[in-house]
């Protein structure tokens, strides 16, 4: 039964004359919310929706617009101000509008709520040192800062903020951003940047600096379309803009709340959402039970890895045939695959987009790339480090050399390529986790929506299947080496 | 006399590196007799010996098997009509011994019956018996591999057996066993044999005609009382002395 649920969800109807919406959202509670609303208004307008939640951060879910990925997604003005226009000062609706205009892109009417930065401190410590006014901050250079890692690198964030109130620029602690709630709470830190539409700001009773020098930019929450919408799926797009001014700060909030502190599903917070917002009620779509959602996490999973890594055997192992023959060529590629190894698969990832968009394209080649090395280099060693004297035996023999690939060489390397297929296999596994920021699914959703909801029983939800994958996987190959490799090779010489 | 000869070498010259491996060197092996090949390491023993094989390809000179040159294109056809023995026997370890002698027997086709047959005619004649083909090189001492190797090399019924140090890694016991057994094989099935060794003693038992080579050429070629009462050189006496030292003081 759970396996129909599955496939039916995986062959989502298709009309031919409803336009297709796909709406986008990055890797946080807020942004899951307005884009599981924009997909329920969208549905409701007649289009076929789709949701790709947790795209990871902004120059990811940007790029996915700009490259027809995703249709709309929700963003807010002081990011378009600083990452997309890199604008030192403060640009006005009009303003961005006429910039992204050029690139396809339009901006809609704000929200309603300003989502912007701030600066919180853990009660303790604001009422011991009677921090009130982000000013107050500058005589105490000793306070320990836990900073996400975008904020400490926008020119609106960290460093601006420091200089704009002289505060000595130290070394704040670079940490993810729900992360640092749980630091704050236990007192490993003592003020963190928040997002003013933060449930936990309220839950932790933290004190939320005032910006008493107007540092930060407003960030109204708007969406983002891709101009072609207009034209393509005109009454979901209206139904989508009917949000605009109805949503403020204390419904956002709300919302936020339900979903982080109360563990609901976004889906059910964005149905609430508007219900508050549109006063109109709206039948949640039926969804799938927890244990169906794993098993659609568990079979992308399951197709990403075994896609790539097939394709990097039927690619690899020829390379390494091909490596182990000429010198020069093994030089080359072997550095080449080295030099792919090393590029963090986030970036990878985010190369990618760009070329392939979001979803399982980027997510399979980046994987096909980081399975091609242990495939490759293990190849080349096995096949360079048979013994001389016996590739001489079958050459005197009479064995052709297609003879002598086939029923010497390859048996005799068998290991050694068995060994790199399973290396590749074990870190494939891992590292197809992290294709869900791209829209790829996988077991990396529930651990990255449990990271955003500090639910460690979210995120176990993922990781212990996708580690008990990586261990059959392993049992597997190492059946696969019993069944493969030749019995004479496991026997030692006397 | 270079016709009736199973095997030619003319001016055969090969360095590496610029270093004259060997140099312009004549030899010829009589049908169903045995060329030992002996001399110190560097002489070029080896160098000549592989490049009967194909496996070297000379700088100048040539190698003919009857009447023909080895060369790109005649060296499959000639390998089929050689036998190749080097130490520990060179067996693959990832097939049985059964396998290993099998494998030409199966690659050109051979129906099963007859692949059988003829390895148990093999085992026969190099006494191994027969439950042993079953095991992996691994499971096999090192005379016991010597003589699956040399099995391996009679399959296809060669004309040339070429053995290159066959005997280098045993111990003396088994070693003169072998060498008693390598010897009566080869004049029974009335072979032509080209044998590389540094044991003087060796080529003088194995061969019927010896070459002494020293630094890439032929220093002298007779039978072993020849060298042994009219060396040709003084180090002909010299590198007889030294073996003879060695046999003395073991």
């Amino acid at each position: 039964m759970k396996w129909l649920l599955v496939l039916a969800l995986l062959a989502s109807p298709a009309f031919a004359e409803a336009p297709r919406v796909t709406v986008g959202s990055k890797a946080f509670p807020e942004s899951w919310i307005l884009g599981e609303a924009a997909t329920t208004l969208a549905r409701r307008a007649g289009a076929t929706a789709e949701h790709r939640r947790n795209l990871g951060g902004t120059e990811i879910v940007y790029d996915a617009l700009r490259s027809g990925s995703i249709d709309v997604y929700p963003e807010y003005t002081g990011t378009i101000a600083e990452v997309m226009l890199h604008s030192h000062g403060r640009p006005s609706l009009a303003e961005m509008r006429a910039a992204l205009r050029s690139q396809g892109i339009e901006i809609g009417e704000p929200l309603g709520f300003n989502d912007s930065y701030g600066i919180a401190v853990a009660p303790g410590v604001a009422h011991r040192l009677g921090l009130r006014k982000v000013s107050d901050l500058a005589p105490h250079p000793e306070l320990r800062l836990g900073l996400t890692h975008e904020f400490l690198g926008r020119a609106d964030g960290w460093p601006g903020l420091a200089r704009a109130y002289g505060i000595p620029p130290g070394h704040p602690l670079g940490i993810q951003h729900e992360l640092a709630y749980q630091a704050i709470q236990a007192g490993k830190i003592d003020a963190m940047d928040v997002y003013t539409t933060d449930a936990w700001i309220e839950r932790l009773g933290l004190v939320v600096l005032e910006d008493d020098r107007a540092f930060f930019p407003r960030y109204d929450a708007v969406f983002l379309y891709r101009s072609d919408l207009v034209t393509r799926a005109p009454q979901a797009l209206a139904a989508i803009r009917r949000l605009e001014g109805k949503i403020d700060e204390t419904r956002m909030i709300r919302a936020n709340a339900r979903v982080v502190l109360e563990k609901r599903d976004a889906a059910l917070a964005a149905d609430s959402l508007l219900i508050e917002s549109l006063g109109t009620a709206e039948s949640a779509p039926a969804r799938a039970s927890r244990t169906a959602d794993l098993l659609r996490y568990l079979v992308q999973h399951l197709r990403l890895v075994a896609i790539s890594l097939l394709a990097a055997i039927v690619l690899g192992v020829p390379i390494g045939i091909f490596s182990s023959r000429s010198p020069a060529l093994a030089r080359v590629l072997l550095s080449f695959s080295s030099v792919v190894q090393t590029i963090p698969s986030l970036a990878l990832l985010a190369f990618l987009i760009p070329f392939l968009g979001i979803g399982a394209g980027p997510a399979l080649v980046a994987l096909f790339l980081y399975s091609l090395l242990p495939i490759v280099r293990n190849t080349y060693t096995g096949l360079t480090t048979i013994p001389a004297a016996l590739l001489e035996s079958a050459d005197v023999l009479g064995l052709t050399a297609t003879a002598r690939l086939w029923r010497i060489e390859l048996p005799m390397a068998s290991p050694a390529i068995l060994a790199g297929m399973q290396t590749s296999a074990v870190i494939n596994v891992g590292t197809a986790t992290l294709a869900a920021l791209i829209g790829a699914g996988g077991l990396g959703e529930p651990i990255l929506s449990g990271i955003q909801l500090r639910d460690t029983a979210l995120i176990l939800e993922g990781a212990i299947p996708a580690a008990l994958l990586a261990l059959a996987v392993q049992g597997a190959f190492d059946l696969l080496e019993r069944a493969v490799v030749p019995r004479g090779l496991r026997l030692r010489g006397d | 006399m270079a016709e009736g000869a199973a095997l030619t070498l003319r001016d055969l010259s090969k360095s590496y590196d610029g270093h004259a491996a060997i140099e312009g060197i004549d030899l010829d092996v009589a049908p169903r007799t045995t060329l030992a090949l002996v001399g110190p390491s560097g002489s070029g023993k080896s160098t000549v010996l592989r490049l009967v094989a194909g496996l070297l390809r000379p700088d100048r000179g040539e190698v003919r098997i009857g009447s023909t040159a080895m060369g790109e294109s005649s060296k499959r056809a000639l390998r089929l009509r050689m036998g190749y023995v080097i130490q520990e026997g060179g067996l693959f370890p990832h097939l049985t011994a059964f396998e290993n002698v099998a494998l030409m027997g199966r690659e050109l086709g051979w129906a099963w019956d007859r692949v059988r047959g003829r390895v148990g005619e093999l085992a026969g004649l190099v006494g191994l018996p027969v439950e042993w083909l079953a095991r992996y090189p691994a499971q096999l001492s090192g005379g016991q591999r010597q003589r699956v190797g040399l099995m391996r090399a009679l399959l296809l019924d060669p004309e040339i057996l070429l053995l290159d140090e066959p005997l280098g890694a045993l111990d003396p016991l088994i070693r003169a066993r072998l060498q008693e057994d390598l010897r009566d094989i080869v004049r029974r099935l009335r072979k032509t044999a080209l044998l590389v060794t540094h044991d003087m003693a060796e080529a003088a038992y194995l061969g019927d005609e010896i070459a002494l080579l020293r630094d890439g050429h032929v220093v002298q070629r007779g039978s072993a009382r020849d060298l042994l009462e009219r060396p040709a050189d003084p180090f002909v006496t010299e590198f007889i002395r030294a073996q003879r030292v060695l046999e003395a003081g073991r």
